[in-house]
């Protein structure tokens, strides 16, 4: 377990975070939220850059911070990786020096990845002799990658690692991203504001909004949420649901999940491949009648389990039952009175099959051997 | 070139080795100085910062006689660096070095000072956080990435040193191969009738000296700058 608990006061009159939750000490936790909610500022205290008022940070049963018994682990001395948004590679260094920066000054009994496998994990091999300068920003945001793994590190922390990244070099790091996740089992805290990337790398969610926890959860129970305005107040709400590729005919994959089975047009790899579709609220509608001469492919079976807000005026969202998954459709309100949309009613749901981003709301969690 | 006597030329090794010691003496504690100035977060600091720049605003005359007060036969330091260590640093090379130093300290702190406060923090904590601990930090990356700063400083602080007249005459004298650097023996020409030759030769040594100086500094600002990825 992560524990984080800070307060903390920027100025005279600035913003206080005041932040408490816990994360897993397994698998991605994002912190999620808009520009200036102080996501990087808990990032920097867990890090140790940063020494906060008042607050308690343990790893396990390590604590690194604990302002009330005058306990502080200096940066040096925590063994968490950090990776920034500017990959602060040394200018003055070659590649393989940065990463071997790490290597050199880890514990002797340390076990983390070796440099061979970590230079081929990310694909960085011709790149060793060259100086950063002369690397893309997505070339050094990879050889930053690989400086903080190979420190071995307990727990590595990412500050919008994309964020400076141009749309295609954030592709082209965002596998390696992935990648990364899946090997070893390190825990990885990652703060971002960029909900794409939540929905690829993300298993839990912890959500901040001016210095506060709204919400903390796994980001498929986080996504079916319709209270949380951060989320439900964006156009490209909508559920998280894990499936799997289950057969791909004619240029349709077919996709299964708990509650029902889905086609799509998009093309995330074979059968087997295990990946989170989100599909959004606006891009799902509802039927009383089972439809006919629709060119729609998805029309689910659902049970209306309840309306509710949906932010906009004249907007409301239906939270649709089928099975153990709930979906949400994104409806006007005068088509719940015109439909006269209750709670437990029987009802279809229409999704496109063309609707998946073929981008970024499919994403490869991960192929089968 | 131009043919100077065996005495000319003494003069000028001399400015050189004058110049070149002052820099040795001053470079490392110029360089903590600028830390401390730049970093350091302490009661004080405006007045070790006034202090330092003292020489570039007080006529070198007053600083070469501030010297005599202090490193003199009979000075609080000067006394008991001549009974217990037989160490004299009027009238000798040493002490002119020690006047040139004391001179172009601010010139090398305000460089190095410059260079340091070029040098991106977040590299600094990027290092803390793959393990560095402080000093380990400071060589492996403050230093490197501030050197092109301590360079600067130092070949600027060596052809100022050069031509440092005040200051040592005042504290070292005008000793023909002693502590008679290049600025003191064109001086000494110009008072000597006849001696208009020897100053002009002098003066153009001097001022190839200077340009040559400057020349380097730039090649190694550039130099430096590309192998810190700056222009690639």
């Amino acid at each position: 377990m992560i524990a984080v608990a800070l307060r903390h006061r920027f100025g005279r009159d600035g913003f206080t975070l005041d932040t408490a939750f816990n994360a897993p000490q397994a698998g991605v936790t994002a912190l999620f939220g808009p520009s200036g909610c102080g996501k990087s500022t808990i990032l920097a205290a867990v890090a140790g850059l940063l020494r906060p008022d008042e607050g308690r940070v343990a790893l396990g049963g390590d604590v690194l911070l604990y302002t009330a018994r005058g306990v502080f682990t200096p940066p040096e001395r925590r063994r968490l990786g950090v990776v920034f948004q500017d990959a602060r590679l040394f200018p003055h260094l070659s590649v393989e020096t940065n990463l071997r920066y790490g290597l050199r000054r880890a514990p002797r009994d340390a076990n983390g990845p070796t440099f061979d496998d970590v230079v081929s994990l990310l694909g960085i091999a011709h790149l060793l002799a060259r100086r950063p300068a002369g690397l893309s920003g997505g070339e050094r945001q990879r050889v930053a990658l690989g400086r903080a793994l190979l420190a071995c590190p307990r727990l590595l922390l990412m500050d919008e690692p994309l964020a400076a990244l141009d749309a295609a070099r954030r592709a082209e790091v965002l596998p390696f991203l992935a990648r990364l996740r899946d090997l070893a089992g390190l825990p990885i805290l990652y703060v971002t504001h960029a909900l794409d990337e939540v929905d690829a790398l993300a298993d839990h969610l912890v959500l901040l909004e001016a210095g506060r926890v709204i919400a903390a959860d796994s980001v498929e129970a986080l996504s079916a949420r319709t209270d949380l305005p951060a989320l439900a107040a964006r156009r490209d709400a909508g559920v998280l649901i894990p499936c799997t590729v289950v057969s791909v005919a004619d240029g349709l994959t077919a996709l299964s999940f708990a509650g029902g089975t889905l086609l799509t047009t998009a093309r995330p790899g074979p059968p087997g491949t295990r990946l989170r579709v989100r599909l959004r609220a606006r891009d799902v509608a509802v039927a009383t009648e089972e439809p006919r001469g629709l060119s729609t492919r998805n029309i689910l079976p659902v049970v209306l389990a309840a309306v509710t807000e949906a932010g906009e005026p004249g907007e409301a969202f239906l939270r649709l039952a089928t099975g153990p998954t709930t979906l949400l459709a994104r409806v006007t309100r005068e088509s719940v009175a015109r439909l006269a949309l209750r709670p437990g009613m029987p009802l279809w749901a229409l999704v496109k099959a063309v609707t998946f981003d073929h981008r970024s709301a499919v994403m490869e969690e991960t192929t089968p051997p | 070139m131009i043919g100077l006597t065996a005495e000319e030329w003494g003069a000028v090794r001399l400015s050189l080795e004058v110049a070149t010691r002052s820099v040795a003496v001053s470079l490392v504690p110029a360089v903590a100085v600028a830390y401390l100035l730049a970093r350091g977060r302490f009661p004080g600091r405006t007045l070790l910062d006034a202090l330092v720049h003292l020489p570039l605003v007080v006529p070198p005359v007053v600083v070469g006689w501030g010297l005599l007060m202090i490193f003199g036969i009979r000075g609080p330091i000067g006394a008991p660096l001549h009974e217990w260590f037989g160490v004299r640093l009027v009238f000798t090379t040493e002490g002119a070095a020690l006047a040139t130093a004391v001179m172009s300290f601010p010139l090398i702190v305000r460089a190095v000072r410059l260079g340091l406060e070029g040098v991106d923090t977040g590299l600094e904590a990027a290092a803390r956080t793959l393990g560095a601990g402080p000093l380990d930090r400071f060589f492996t990356v403050t230093l490197p990435l501030m050197s092109p700063g301590i360079l600067a400083g130092a070949v600027t602080a060596f052809a100022a040193g050069l031509g440092e007249f005040g200051a040592v005459i005042t504290f070292a004298s005008n000793i023909p191969g002693e502590t008679q650097t290049l600025p003191l023996a064109i001086y000494a020409a110009t008072q000597t009738p006849g001696g208009e030759a020897v100053a002009a030769r002098l003066a153009l040594v001097s001022f190839s000296l200077a340009v040559a100086g400057l020349l380097l500094a730039e090649l190694i600002a550039r130099r430096m700058g590309r192998w810190l990825g700056r222009t690639a």
